[in-house]
């Protein structure tokens, strides 16, 4: 087997030095009855590369990838480009194969990423900290209600219709098994929330998302002030981060803490994992922030260095008294995010950030021309709802066939919302070309007629 | 490794310059309405080769796998094989939400994973969407969890031994458990009259990591399973070990009720510098009802997800542990890994990680201090009663060891023995390996007892950099970095 160095010669003597006979009697403590006698049966045996390889890519070839089809999919995933450098970057084996930067000194590497990332995440949201990373913007989502429960002490949480839904399913389901109340509101792509209402004395936090699922774009500064005014945390949820390049960061509006789902950045769709959770907060409340951090120190000769720090929040040093269980972050692909927001700089995002709205304006102009369609959004930066005249969900399958990959319907998130039913998710990116758009407007309007 | 400053990004800024070429903005009409962000983000200008050759340098200051034998106990450190990165780049380029009927290969590699998670435990079911090993406790407690509601009973207390990692308690705690801690017996297992005096009608779960974390096997835990489950409890086994029994003990025939799995440890996905992982979590038949959403199904027309509780039959999910469909990346590299070894090759697996450790066991009991009495599983545990007198400590050694060119074993975890030095060497390391390594370590047992002080408490002195001050980076934290507090390049007159 090529990944396994041992020759029958060297266990002989390991073996011998250890003072068994075999292999087996370094088993002896697992129960008899529960010690197999063999490899597993019914299973494969080993393979060669080429073999395993041959059968991945016979998977594979049973998808049809976003990049073979004109593309028009967002919801919380967006497909940018990514450059080659930072696939190549990421897969250096110091990187790739070291892990969480228990020992800094040989872990310098990491820690200096991890600062750059927290840098760029705090600068991007416009917040003060930002930690190392979290599974993915939905999880982190459900983290930060946990940490406004911890901050303000209360245990009910107010969550806007048009958060991303797998965002509001992740607080629903912390809510039932951690005991907080979970105040969700109802979808709609076109009634204003009054959020401000549902503040009261028991409220922790107010949830909502910006650009909104639907793609609208809002100010919450008022909003803002109400939460502070009540003793309430916001947090604002982004799930296109790239968006941040583009138009007004939550900070700027008062967000007490924002989540984010990196991916947008350095990383490709890979069927929705893994992904990157942004997690960012006022200074104030670090210290009930959950996750990872690195931080600036010196070394035994004056130098500057990074090491992990604030781990007195941590499972490992604080175990049922932790801030969060969670152990590990999104490291690589935490990396990959900071390496292409390197090569992208101040204006390489901007530039990015107008041209997906550019593009997005270009696409909605077209397809509220066609019959019996309209965008429901006054605004949106890169991702927009079209009201078809039928069933979208029947539509986009119809369009898969050619192959045109449509959109998201939205009925996919909200099974039997008769409401919803006839609603598009549509978005466009700097990949989006003008022949994907003309594909798009005509099968659309072949499909609705 | 290359001792070579290296300053931060936003020290090598030059405003205006860019690594990426972009054309300019199409024409359009702006939907902005007033919601354009005002001044800049004040991120720094580089070029592309810039960026490349700062990242290659950054790498060069990091101890990898690729690199270094890396024993770090309980991470399971074995190689990663690039042929898990060449597959998973297949399904790269694929949305979560497209249509599933242009998904097939993505969700059959999902159920593919799946079925081999449930024959190597003999487990008939899995919950694959969990992120992490925590995020897989935290799962598998909400299974049991949403199953006592259904049975009608409120249980608060899981009970967890002392030797367990930090996530057990902490994830206990985050869904409302009470935690009723259980020390650790003389022979390093956990203690079983404590245990069973602990069990009760109150009590949920008892999480259990076999092999444990001081690298042995819980002998006793087919009759600790009976107890638990006469106690109408479930058995929650930690499976961040599974690594030293994959293919040659299964779950099932212990007794286990839920188990998560660390993909990234006992099947190889990258470590990453602290992530991704993946954690799927495997379940018994009265659990399997309740496992979250989504989940992939197999019938006559295809593959499909079950993304909504509504459309679930007769399961009741208990809800959504994070977005999409889980850690697709780290299902196509395991899925990989494992066909390439095969059910041979992973017997093989457990066998040689085994017999790494007890080499190692044996090979240094005479100069360190054993903590217990072998054969242990995949990694042999020490503490610092030989460094009795000596002024040196566990971090010492750690420290000593890097400069001799190896990554430090886990030190001071777990916590039932005085400084522990947790030693695991995985199945991919030779014997060549070991034997350098247990040169060193034997070396440098003999210096500390010696009373080479000064060379362990001046170590590392051959890295990027020497110890680092923790008490003052957690004392005024520096999380960033800002302008005003710019440091000179060389680092000199920090913070």
């Amino acid at each position: 087997m090529r990944y396994l160095p041992l020759t029958d010669k060297d266990r002989t003597a390991m073996l011998a030095k250890i003072g068994v006979a075999s292999v087996n009697d370094l088993f002896v403590d697992v129960p008899k009855a529960a010690h197999l006698d063999g490899p597993v049966k019914g299973l494969p045996l080993h393979q060669p590369e080429y073999e395993v390889e041959r059968h991945m890519a016979s998977l594979a070839a049973k998808n049809i990838t976003a990049g073979s089809a004109p593309f028009f999919l967002g919801a919380g995933a967006y497909r940018h480009h990514v450059p080659a450098s930072v696939d190549h970057l990421i897969q250096r084996g110091e990187f790739m194969t070291s892990y969480t930067p228990y020992q800094p000194e040989v872990s310098q590497g990491t820690l200096q990423y991890l600062f750059e990332f927290q840098t760029q995440v705090a600068l991007l949201t416009g917040m003060e900290v930002a930690n190392a990373s979290m599974y993915d913007g939905a999880s982190a989502c459900g983290e930060a209600v946990m940490m406004a429960n911890r901050v303000t002490r209360k245990n009910r949480a107010v969550v806007s219709g048009n958060l991303h839904p797998h965002y509001r399913d992740v607080i629903a389901t912390m809510s039932r098994m951690t005991d907080f109340v979970a105040d969700l509101q109802v979808p709609s792509p076109v009634a204003i929330e009054n959020l401000t209402a549902l503040i009261d004395d028991q409220t922790s936090c107010v949830v909502v998302q910006n650009p909104d699922v639907f793609g609208n774009l809002h100010d919450y500064s008022a909003l803002a002030a109400s939460c502070q005014a009540k003793g309430a945390l916001l947090i604002v949820a982004v799930t296109e981060i790239v968006s941040l390049g583009l138009i007004t960061p939550p900070g700027a509006m008062g967000a007490d803490i924002v989540v984010a789902e990196g991916q947008g950045i350095g990383n490709g769709l890979n069927f929705g994992g893994p992904y990157l959770g942004l997690f960012a907060c006022r200074e104030k409340y670090l210290r009930q922030m959950p996750g990872r951090v690195c931080g600036q120190t010196l070394d035994a000769d004056n130098r500057r260095g990074f090491v992990l720090t604030l781990s007195a929040r941590e499972q490992h040093i604080r175990r049922e008294k932790a801030t969060s269980n969670i152990c590990t972050n999104s490291g690589l692909c935490a990396l990959a995010f900071t390496i292409h927001l390197s090569l992208l700089g101040e204006a390489g995002l901007t530039r990015l950030a107008e041209t997906n709205h550019a593009k997005t304006c270009q696409l909605a102009d077209k397809l509220a021309a066609l019959p019996g369609c309209k965008v429901l959004n006054s605004s949106f930066f890169n991702e927009f709802t079209l009201e078809l005249p039928k069933p979208a969900e029947t539509v986009v399958e119809q369009l898969a066939k050619k192959p045109i990959l449509a959109g998201v319907p939205l009925s996919r998130f909200y099974p039997g919302d008769k409401a919803l039913a006839n609603l598009l998710l549509i978005t466009a990116t700097e990949l989006t070309t003008d022949a994907d758009m003309d594909a798009l407007a005509s099968a659309l309007k072949e499909a609705c007629q | 490794m290359i001792d070579m400053e290296q300053p931060l990004i936003f020290e090598q800024d030059a405003p205006g310059r860019c690594g990426v070429d972009l054309p300019s903005v199409p024409a359009h009409k702006s939907r902005l309405g007033n919601r354009k962000r005002k001044g800049g983000v004040g991120l720094p200008g580089l070029s592309e080769p810039q960026v490349v050759r700062h990242y290659t340098r950054l790498s060069q200051k990091n101890y990898g796998i690729d690199s270094v034998f890396y024993p770090l106990g309980s991470c399971t450190m074995k190689h990663n094989p690039r042929l898990n990165e060449k597959c998973a780049r297949l399904f790269g380029d694929l949305h979560p939400m497209q249509p599933q009927s242009t998904v097939q290969g993505a969700l059959e590699v999902i159920d593919q994973l799946a079925g081999w998670l449930k024959t190597l435990t003999g487990m008939p079911s899995v919950a694959m969407s969990p992120a992490a090993g925590a995020h897989g406790e935290f799962c598998g407690l909400a299974v049991i969890k949403a199953a006592l509601e259904v049975r009608g009973e409120k249980r608060t207390k899981v009970i967890v031994p002392e030797s367990a990692h930090g996530t057990n308690p902490a994830t206990a705690a985050a869904l409302g458990f009470t935690i009723e801690a259980v020390p650790a017996d003389a022979t390093g297992r956990v203690d079983h009259a404590a245990l069973k005096a602990k069990l009760g009608p109150d009590v949920a779960a008892i999480m259990l990591t076999n092999p444990n974390t001081c690298g042995l096997f819980e002998r006793d835990i087919r009759t600790i399973a009976d107890e638990v489950h006469k106690a109408g409890a479930y058995f929650y086994c930690d499976g961040a070990n599974f690594n030293a029994i994959v293919g040659r003990v299964r779950p099932a025939d212990l007794g286990i009720d839920v188990m998560h799995i660390n993909l990234h440890k006992t099947f190889s996905t990258p470590h990453g510098g602290g992530g991704p992982g993946a954690g799927p979590v495997m379940l018994a038949e009265s659990l399997a009802p309740f496992a979250p959403v989504p989940y992939v199904v197999h019938d006559a027309k295809g593959f499909r997800l079950v993304e909504h509780a509504k459309d679930a039959g007769s399961n009741k999910p208990f809800g959504r542990m994070k977005g999409f469909h889980g850690q697709m990346g780290m299902f196509t590299r395991a899925l990989t890994y494992i066909l390439s070894h095969g059910a041979d090759g992973l017997w093989q697996v457990a066998s040689d990680a085994v017999l790494n450790a007890n080499y190692v066991l044996a090979s240094l009991k005479d100069v360190m201090s054993a903590s217990y009495d072998g054969p242990c599983m995949h990694e042999a545990l020490f503490d610092d009663r030989f460094l009795k007198d000596t002024e040196i400590t566990t971090l010492d050694i750690a420290k000593a060891l890097i400069d001799r060119g190896f990554h430090p074993m886990t030190m001071y975890f777990p916590l039932v023995v005085h400084g522990a030095f947790l030693i695991e060497p995985t199945e991919t390391e030779s014997k060549q390996t070991l034997d350098a390594f247990i040169a060193a370590m034997r070396d440098l047992a003999q210096k500390a007892k010696a009373g080479s002080v000064e060379m362990f408490k001046q170590a590392p002195r051959f890295t990027p950099r020497r110890r680092l001050d923790e008490t003052l980076a957690a004392r005024s934290p520096i999380l960033r970095w800002k302008l005003e507090e710019a440091l000179d390049v060389s680092g000199k007159n920090a913070a």
